[in-house]
């Protein structure tokens, strides 16, 4: 089912400030205060949940289990009906709305969590690859960013300095003092909670520089944004590393509207996955964004924003083309995957910050995207509208 | 607040994967330095081969043999290699059309600077002097000025192709992660205080619950706990177990108890060993407190304490 058979709206929507490091904190202490932010939103209680589903991988921190460990967040007693998917937290918010469509809940509770910052990003989503010709040579995600950024450039799709501008265009849309409000309007600053805005206004830069440290971890030096991490992507093109979180709350019809005067209409969403060979795409394309777009109905009528889910600029560029998004789109206005980039729940903020400007007026019909694994392998589209007013 | 704690944690895996039959040609034929694609029913040969059509998911098993030469399709230039890519010195990613394949194969090209590099240019296999059937056989690919510029033809040596002696079946791909472990900031504040030989729990603020050790929430309210309170060090038995196999690498005597304890003024039990009275004379409601030995960061065990029982009714809530 990708179009929707019963009203389900995004009701609130929270998420951390997003830092390059967290080391004081656990990842349930990170999580916190974003759940109790969008219950809040809410008006809703933990127990007035009827599902509650996240997203996050165990290999970014390393910690086995580390999501049962985020229920404590939750407060998981007595029992509650819950379920995990192991990749972003839109497919979290996927489960959701689906669980709601079946009639098995009116309400729920999606969230996400990634600490990037305790591992090597790098390395790490290496291990999401091919175990047998892949894994093997440790290729990491921006060199296989780079090797789509080359073919587009070669293709005529795009070139360093559209990239460049990619990379301006977001960060200062994330900026603070930025025309286009970065948080969501009702969330303010509560006692406990991280604050601050490293994550966002910081390039990748500085977190590279440290990445490429040796084994003894030893910084090499900082590299500056136009440098090469992997040709033709400079440091730039590439999204910052830090830690983050991510709430949103689901409810369907009245329940919505008793909620927010103006819900977020999830009118469809539907996921595609393309064959993960490299060799066997064409990485110019993505017919996965553009069927699950297809089958969301983000063609049916024009959309005036759009939030996507591109962690290298070169992506931006794919997923434009696939999605036919002209210049009277507004695209990432929350700066995008380029401004904060918590992986596992930067794909979920992207249906966030959709619906968020849908609750606040800034848009009547919003399309989100979600994306997982490398060159942009599997996409999820979401259709959001506002009722007309 | 104390600094919050950090350490390394290394999380190393040698995962041993079986190979399907299209697979282990694949990866035998590289330890015989030849390469083999995989036709699929519309005639396309992918390389590297996969056992089932990426297009319709049939089943394909028609090997082919093509050449060590091929084509470049797309490239990016890596100015600093990391662990365990295939060259020690900057090289570029490329994905390669072999000659007599469709589709592209993932792998190192050694070229003296990016600006000898570029999409089409011609490259060979350089093969890695030691093979064990593994993508690692292919050490690189080098340039390869054979005065063509398009793809060249395939030539078959093997036939059958795939028919090697003695198949690789199996791959070993060991893989390292390195991280830094962050505890947090309730499990930092009570390692900090074992240090001080002291057990802290936190409070939750709504249902007075003292948790040890602590997470920082509080799993039933889910809110914060941030009240520290310091339990024991005495604590009452309340329930055990007597442990009669000897785990790897542990030079505790069996049989042995181990039993969850509660610590007096804590709401949850935490698990330790008990000593210092027979195995068989443990029992529900032993009162216990904690033995250090120098230098140690916990309680080594816990021995029995100088008073009567608990009566049941004061633990029976934290069984």
């Amino acid at each position: 089912m990708t179009h929707a058979r019963r009203d389900v709206a995004i009701v609130a929507f929270a998420q951390t400030d997003h830092r390059h490091r967290t080391d004081g904190l656990s990842e349930v202490e990170t999580l916190m205060p974003v759940l109790h932010d969008a219950l809040g939103q809410a008006g809703l209680a933990a127990r007035d949940i009827d599902f509650t589903c996240s997203g996050s991988s165990d290999y970014l921190a390393g910690r086995a289990f580390s999501f049962t460990m985020a229920l404590d967040g939750v407060g998981a007693w007595p029992p509650i009906a819950e379920s995990h998917v192991e990749t972003d937290g839109a497919w979290a918010l996927y489960e959701a709305w689906v669980k709601i469509l079946t009639g098995a809940a009116d309400t729920a509770l999606v969230y996400a969590f990634g600490t990037s910052s305790a591992g090597d990003i790098r390395d790490v989503l290496t291990r999401q690859l091919d175990p047998y010709y892949l894994a093997p040579l440790w290729p990491d995600p921006v060199a296989l960013a780079a090797l789509q950024a080359r073919a587009l450039i070669d293709a005529g799709d795009t070139d360093e300095r559209a990239l460049a501008g990619i990379a301006a265009r977001s960060r200062a849309a994330a900026a603070p003092g930025a025309a286009v409000p970065q948080r969501h309007c009702g969330t303010g600053p509560r006692a406990g909670q991280p604050r601050g805005n490293d994550g966002r206004a910081a390039w990748i830069a500085e977190t590279v520089a440290a990445r490429s440290a040796d084994a003894k971890g030893t910084v090499r030096g900082s590299r500056a944004a136009d440098d090469y991490v992997v040709a033709p992507l400079r440091a730039r093109d590439c999204p910052p590393i830090g830690d983050g979180a991510a709430a949103v709350v689901l409810a369907a019809g009245d329940t919505a509207r008793r909620i927010h005067d103006r819900p977020a209409w999830i009118r469809g969403i539907d996921h595609r996955i393309e064959a993960h060979a490299l060799g066997v795409r064409d990485l110019t394309e993505s017919p996965s964004t553009r069927l699950a777009a297809t089958r969301a109905g983000a063609f049916d009528a024009p959309v005036d924003t759009a939030e996507l889910h591109a962690p290298f600029t070169s992506q931006e560029v794919v997923l434009r083309k696939a999605l036919r998004l002209g210049d009277d789109v507004t695209v990432n206005p929350s700066g995008g995957a380029l401004a904060a980039n918590p992986v596992m729940a930067t794909g979920l903020i992207r249906l966030g910050e959709a619906a968020a400007r849908i609750h606040r007026g800034a848009s009547d019909r919003a399309l989100a995207h979600a994306t997982a694994g490398p060159c942009l392998q599997q996409n999820l589209v979401a259709v959001l509208e506002g009722e007309t007013r | 607040m104390p600094e919050p704690l950090t350490a390394p944690l290394v999380v190393e895996f040698p995962f041993t994967r079986s190979l399907g039959p299209v697979q282990s040609a694949f990866l035998t034929g590289l330890r015989e330095r030849t390469v083999l694609g995989v036709r699929t029913t519309d005639g396309q040969v992918l390389v590297p081969p996969v056992e089932y059509d990426p297009r319709t998911a049939e089943e394909i098993r028609d090997l082919v043999e093509v050449a060590a030469t091929g084509t470049v399709t797309t490239w990016a230039w890596n100015p600093a290699p990391r662990r365990g890519q295939p060259l020690r010195t900057p090289f570029a990613w490329a994905l390669v059309r072999l000659d007599g394949a469709d589709t592209a194969l993932l792998h190192a090209l050694d070229a003296p600077d990016s600006d000898t590099v570029r999409t089409g240019m011609r490259v060979r296999i350089r093969w890695a002097p030691e093979r064990t059937g593994a993508i690692t056989d292919i050490a690189c690919f080098e340039p390869h000025d054979d005065g063509t510029t398009g793809p060249g033809a395939a030539t078959a040596h093997t036939s059958p192709p795939g028919a090697f002696a003695d198949p690789v079946t199996t791959i070993t791909t060991p893989a390292r992660l390195d991280y830094t472990y962050t505890p947090g900031r309730a499990q930092s504040r009570y390692l900090t205080a074992l240090t001080g030989r002291r057990t802290v729990g936190e409070r939750c603020p709504a249902c007075r619950k003292v948790y040890v050790p602590p997470r920082g929430a509080c799993p039933t309210c889910g809110v914060a706990t941030d009240e520290e309170v310091e339990v024991g060090p005495r604590g009452t038995v309340t329930t055990y177990c007597v442990v009669n196999i000897k785990a790897k690498g542990q030079d505790i005597e069996v049989p042995y108890v181990y039993a969850h304890i509660a610590l007096d003024g804590a709401d949850l039990a935490l698990h330790g060993r008990i000593a210092g009275i027979p195995y068989d004379r443990v029992r529900m409601g032993l009162r216990v407190e904690p033995v250090w030995t120098e230098g140690a960061r916990y309680p080594d065990h816990y021995r029995p304490a100088d008073e009567p029982d608990a009566d049941y009714d004061t633990y029976k809530e934290l069984l």
